[in-house]
């Protein structure tokens, strides 16, 4: 019935355009004797038809989405009728977000139980004095960093992310600012700009937050090199390639106020960093993350080992690393089973003054290396099983060190981990792990127990 | 070396597709959707396979890549994708398509979504608050994702606005003969009583009048139980359900445990295109859903 009423909309508009024709050209066919007149006259003819015949066949199409919009109709009322109370309407504004609060709120608890045979008080890596926050956990039973993340669009060209770690030092509980930074959401050209306080860029690890760590520890060279992890105020421009290849380049401009950086040099610009990263997939089981990024620090008295009798470095300090991730799940179903392999090598160059306490101030350039490899297997749903070996190494920096923690080390540092960890959902995690530590003073056999929790909002992890 | 010189030139090339919209899809029903009606206009890929589980996707570079270069993300939404799409969108730097931009799309937007609470307790299990996310299992939900969509795509291509009309009108007609027949087909599926794996099925169910009796999973997103299952030998060992469901990425044991120590069939569906060999497009999903349902349980 509808194709017969356009059929017959389509009849009328053309006897219409017929009879307007035939009117237009008796009202004008006295006047016009010459034939360019004519022939301009069917020229305008010819487009009026055209231009009717288009807009016809709009009509038509018009009509055709109309019917189907009613047919639609009826499906979603033949929906409503079956269904129990309706969900919220179609709307943008709907869109997932980590939270129905803004800003999303997340909270993380941790804690841990270690067993020592050595005192970690006294725990210290020869020719490696620790700085930053890195360092074994206290014995026994303990709490960690219990960390709360908030998190929200600032409006449509910024975001913002706080993490705000309860802290607990000599027994007292306090509040630090972690992270604090803003980043662009509207940059043309895949760019991003981040600004504020936030883990660099450099390595793998190094922006990873504690709660998604393999192991309960930071293996050695980021415990030696980088006070666990590298986090410092600044300025960080990202740009991604428009390329079928993932190709990801970062510059950083940051104050220099954290270890391995100190002091702030260079009026509050004192480090610097580039990273470049690259990856892609191999087949649907594999997929596989590699880069390259360079830290240039300048520390100025930058204290490390002992905290009261600390030894005190002034001078540059670069760091390079190289990393290599490779992901695999059977056809790509990472639930149920997979397997990451990954590793980093770090190399330092410290060139300047080390001042000792009680000895003085001694010249210091000196090349430092380390790396670690690590596996993790997810056999089934829930449970892991990993292991590592990390491990340091160093140039001797001369007779002038000797007997001190900067000396060259008999052997090079290293440790063998192990753990397992059960987690029930994405929400909570048991880790149980085991460290043979040949790193410290005297060999050592280090046991920890650790749970990870998180309620409220928890953003997707990255690769 | 020239080897090497060549692939890395071939790899940093920029893309030089001739598709109109570039479209990245979370799931191979919007791929495999947005081809319908966009045919030759868009490139439509899949960020996921039906062999994978969609709520558990690494943020891989490759997938970086992709959302870096579309114009279009297209995914079922409802926090279906949480634990990895916002890091691929985070890390991407593409502000066209950013949530709530014309270049973001969430199909589950645009339907009846059902078990919507609002809040959500994690006891309950990894519940969406924005109801069931699994909304692809309903023809009728096609049907109306797809126009959301035509209608999108308009604006994102304005010039060829009337292509993607016509594509719809074109694929809707097909549709609903599809729908009719489909619907006379799996008449006999009516009051059918279902165990499934993972609440994948609750628009499917609606649809053709299946009662679901029970899942595998004690609680929404964990793993069976050995506990659980015993349980539901007890309760439903005795006739006390039609059929057993699961999705390809879901582990077969648990319910070929049930299916042995009750004789309830236990079948594979495929939860979207590519599940089966047989599901080869949106069409060819449904028709194969409706077969191997009718073939369990005649």
């Amino acid at each position: 019935m509808s194709i017969d009423f356009r059929k017959g909309i389509r009849t009328a508009c053309i006897w219409m355009l017929a009879l307007s024709g035939t009117a237009l050209l008796c009202a004008t066919s006295a006047n016009a004797n010459e034939a360019d007149d004519l022939d301009a006259l069917r020229n305008e003819l010819n487009e009026l038809r055209d231009d009717y015949e288009a807009r016809i066949s709009n009509l038509e199409q018009r009509l055709a989405v109309a019917e189907q919009n009613a047919r639609q109709a009826n499906t979603a009322v033949a929906q409503l009728g079956t269904a129990p109370a309706p969900a919220a309407p179609a709307s943008r504004a709907d869109a997932t977000g980590n939270s129905a609060f803004n800003p999303a709120i997340g909270v993380i608890f941790q804690g841990q139980a270690w067993n020592y045979g050595n005192d970690p008080e006294d725990y210290a890596v020869q020719g490696f004095p620790f700085g930053g926050e890195a360092g074994p956990a206290g014995e026994g039973l303990s709490l960690g960093e219990t960390e709360i993340n908030i998190s929200g669009n600032v409006d449509d060209k910024f975001t913002a992310w706080l993490t705000v770690p309860v802290v607990i030092e000599d027994g007292e509980s306090g509040i630090e600012i972690e992270e604090a930074w803003l980043e662009t959401l509207s940059l043309p050209g895949g760019l991003s700009a981040r600004f504020g306080r936030f883990f660099s860029g450099i390595g793998y690890l190094n922006d990873r937050h504690a709660h998604s760590w393999d192991f309960v520890d930071q293996p050695l060279p980021y415990q030696a090199f980088l006070g666990d992890q590298y986090l410092d105020d600044g300025v960080q421009l990202r740009w991604i390639a428009p390329t079928n290849q993932f190709l990801e380049f970062g510059a950083e401009i940051l104050r220099g106020g954290r270890y391995p950086a100190a002091g702030a040099g260079s009026s509050g610009v004192g480090a610097r960093s580039v990273f470049v990263n690259t990856g892609g997939d191999v087949g649907t089981d594999h997929s596989w993350l590699a880069g390259l990024s360079y830290l240039d620090a300048e520390s100025i008295d930058r204290p490390s080992g002992d905290e009261d009798d600390p030894f005190l470095f002034t001078g540059d300090s670069s760091t390079t690393i190289a990393q290599f991730v490779w992901k695999w799940a059977p056809q790509g179903n990472w639930r149920q089973r997979n397997f990451v392999f990954q590793s980093e090598y770090l190399w330092r160059n410290e060139d300047g003054a080390y001042t000792l306490p009680g000895i003085g101030m001694l010249r210091y350039d000196i090349d430092q290396r380390g790396w670690y490899a690590q596996a993790v297997y997810q056999p089934f749903p829930q449970w892991r099983f990993g292991g590592r070996f990390d491990t340091l190494s160093m140039d001797d920096p001369g007779i002038g060190f000797a007997g001190t923690g900067l000396a060259l080390p008999d052997d090079d540092p290293k440790r063998l981990s192990f753990m397992v960890d059960w987690s029930n959902s994405e929400f909570s995690r048991l880790r149980l792990q085991y460290t043979r530590d040949q790193a410290g003073a005297s060999d050592d056999n280090q046991f920890g127990l650790q749970y990870t929790m998180s309620i409220g909002a928890h953003g997707a992890h990255s690769f | 070396m020239i080897r090497y010189i060549v692939f890395l030139l071939i790899a940093v090339t920029p893309l030089s597709s001739h598709a109109e919209i570039e479209i990245f899809a979370c799931e191979p029903e919007w791929a495999a959707l947005a081809e319908e009606i966009g045919g030759d206009l868009v490139d439509a890929t899949s960020a996921t396979t039906a062999l994978q589980d969609p709520h558990y996707i690494q943020a891989r570079p490759s997938l970086i890549a992709r959302v870096r270069n579309a114009d279009l993300v297209v995914c079922s939404g409802a926090q279906l994708e949480i634990g990895w799409l916002p890091a691929l969108l985070q890390k991407a730097n593409n502000r066209n398509v950013t949530p709530g931009s014309d270049g973001y799309f969430e199909a589950s937007m645009y339907v009846q979504r059902f078990d919507a609470t609002g809040s959500v307790d994690r006891a309950q299990g990894d519940i969406h608050p924005q109801g069931n996310p699994h909304v692809q299992t309903n023809p009728h939900n096609v049907r109306l994702i797809a126009s959301a969509l035509a209608e999108r795509m308009e604006q994102l291509d304005s010039e060829n606005a009337g292509a993607y009309r016509s594509g719809l009108v074109d694929f809707t007609r097909r549709w609903d003969e599809a729908i009719d027949r489909w619907e006379a087909r799996a008449a006999p599926l009516e009051g059918l009583r279902v165990i499934t794996h993972h609440k994948s099925w609750v628009y499917l169910e609606r649809w053709l009048g299946l009662e679901e009796v029970a899942n595998l999973e004690p609680v929404p997103g964990l793993p069976p139980t050995a506990g659980h299952l015993s349980q539901l030998v007890r309760t439903f060992g005795d006739n006390g359900a039609d059929v057993i469901i699961r999705a390809p990425y879901q582990d077969e044991r648990a319910s070929r445990w049930l299916h042995e120590r009750t004789g309830i069939p236990a079948v594979l569906l495929p939860l979207t295109v590519g599940g089966t060999e047989e599901a080869t497009d949106l069409f060819a999903l449904f028709d194969d859903i409706i077969a191997r349902l009718l073939e369990a349980t005649q």
